[in-house]
């Protein structure tokens, strides 16, 4: 079992009401990789996310994580297996300050950052504790986002668009972030639009168009495979 | 006696300690209406019976079984939260995502069996329940009589409401509460077991509204529509302080007891009607209510 994927997606089908927005999408990660989901606007990357943290209400396949089957799992339980979410939206919580953002993820698991840790990743934020989570920047409300996951002990990390919108210099940090978390051993799925600064980071790639993964390959391939993602990018 | 108006402040002060009393208890409701709303979504219109049942719960403790007001001061708000938390699980959980008026009309629908049953066994007429042993007699304070349950009241009401406003401002659990109050699903995904809070949440807000049916029972008999007669005012409380609002719903209850004290003294004509017309001003002003967030 050593070579058992930590996260295993195979025909995930999924739906927003009665329109069907995935269509047997696969793909897997193994521990302590860096694999990023690129693709059009729409192509059900987000879907994909939601769908494997369980917070898609409509959804059929099956996704294994750790060796336990979460499709029909509800998103708390999925969470506990050790799975965190920062989603597009940064989901900040405007009533809470950034110090209760920051604690509200109950741990699931030893062996999450300390909140000195965080702050040594994002120092703004050891400024701002006080501040409520709508007085942040958008820049600030990314740092929180990504840091409040790290504390719980989960495993796989899913950040979804973690530079939309953010001035360079940001981008950078965050970049450097992830450097560091997967130094420490965490998993990353990420999802973006930049492939250029992904391209950086990722160990392997997946291209979703329509709601399937059309294809794979990892970093060393990706210079052979420019044209071919260019074209299903649209760029 | 200082004339004033010609009104006494003996009658000035007995009207604003009823007011204060009165204020208690539409803190006390408005409060668990508050915190349900937020969480759940629903206008709980079964609020004034499960007032009542609070009430009648202390009532059978004593009768049937002979325990006194300081164990019911307990029990009966757990007994009515546990009752109200079978409630949501096999009905309100149902109407998720559907709209308001489904939980309205199934809240009241509630309130009329309740009542309509303590009304077949109980009639209309009120059951006494004597003032605790302990807080019999009262003292005079110079310019007013003041009855020691009816000081006892309204210190603990308070005393109850700010503790609640703590709790959810202030507390690690508070804070969970408010982060499944803006964005459930979210808050669900880190892992926060959400429709369980949910119906503790309900059970919380249905004790609080027992509670204060303890609390009443000494003062006003236990009647099975003493529930349906408060909790008209106690919704207008509930306009006026902002839906959802927890120090909102605090404040308004308080205020909106004392105006209606005051207009007692002044006008009694209209000491029925006064919270009402407070209602209108807001509405026209402020349609959200004094404390409410969102336009």
């Amino acid at each position: 079992m050593a070579d058992a994927p930590l996260l295993s997606v195979s025909d995930l089908h999924a739906f927003y009401g009665e329109s069907h927005v995935l269509h047997g999408a696969a793909l897997e990660i193994r521990e302590g990789e860096i694999v990023t989901l690129l693709g059009r606007n729409g192509a059900g990357k987000t879907t994909t996310l939601k769908s494997i943290m369980g917070m898609m209400a409509k959804r059929r396949g099956s996704i294994r994580f750790a060796g336990v089957e979460t499709i029909a799992l509800p998103s708390d339980r999925i969470a506990r297996l050790g799975i965190a979410l920062c989603p597009e939206e940064r989901g900040i919580f405007t009533t809470l300050n950034v110090e209760e953002n920051l604690l509200l993820p109950p741990r699931i698991a030893p062996g999450g950052l300390s909140l000195d840790e965080i702050f040594e990743l994002f120092p703004n934020l050891r400024e701002r504790l006080r501040s409520p989570g709508g007085k942040l920047s958008g820049g600030e409300q990314q740092m929180l986002a990504i840091g409040r996951i790290l504390r719980t002990g989960a495993r796989l990390l899913m950040l979804d668009e973690p530079t939309e919108g953010l001035a360079p210099v940001i981008i950078q940090q965050i970049a450097r972030t992830i450097e560091k978390l997967k130094a420490k051993g965490f998993t990353i799925l990420l999802v973006e639009q930049n492939f250029r600064w992904a391209s950086a980071l990722a160990d392997r790639f997946y291209v979703m168009d329509h709601g399937q993964i059309v294809e794979a390959f990892s970093s060393a391939e990706l210079p052979a495979n420019r044209d071919k993602l260019h074209a299903y990018l649209g760029v | 006696m200082i004339p004033l108006l010609g009104i006494t402040t003996q009658a000035l002060f007995a009207q604003l300690l009823v007011g204060l009393i009165n204020g208690a208890f539409y803190a006390l409701l408005s409060l668990g209406l508050a915190v349900i709303f937020g969480m759940l979504n629903i206008v709980n219109f079964a609020h004034g019976a499960l007032y009542m049942m609070g009430a009648f719960f202390a009532w059978f403790l004593l009768n049937a079984l002979h325990i006194g007001y300081w164990p019911a001061l307990v029990l009966a708000p757990l007994g009515v939260a546990i009752f109200g938390m079978i409630v949501e699980r096999t009905m309100l959980t149902r109407l998720q995502g559907l709209d308001h008026i489904y939980g309205l009309l199934l809240t009241f629908g509630l309130a009329l069996i309740i009542q309509g049953l303590f009304q077949n066994y109980f009639g209309s007429s009120g059951q006494p329940y004597p003032v605790p042993e302990l807080l019999k007699g009262g003292a005079n304070l110079g310019f007013m009589y003041l009855p020691n349950y009816r000081a006892w009241t309204i210190v603990f009401s308070l005393a109850v409401c700010l503790l609640t406003w703590f709790a959810i401002e202030k507390t690690r659990l508070g804070a969970v509460l408010r982060a499944a109050t803006e964005n459930p699903q979210l808050t669900r995904a880190f892992g926060v077991n959400v429709p369980r809070l949910i119906t503790l949440t309900y059970g919380f807000g249905v004790g609080l509204a027992a509670l204060a049916g303890v609390l009443a029972a000494p003062i006003y008999q236990v009647r099975p529509l003493m529930g349906a007669d408060l909790i008209v005012v106690v919704f207008a409380v509930v306009v006026i302080g902002g839906m959802g609002s927890i120090m909102g719903s605090i404040v308004t209850g308080f205020a909106l007891g004392l105006i209606e004290g005051l207009t007692k003294v002044f006008y009694p004509q209209a000491a029925n009607t006064v919270v009402f017309v407070v209602m209108a001003l807001v509405l026209l002003v402020k349609p959200a209510g004094l404390f409410g967030r969102k336009a």
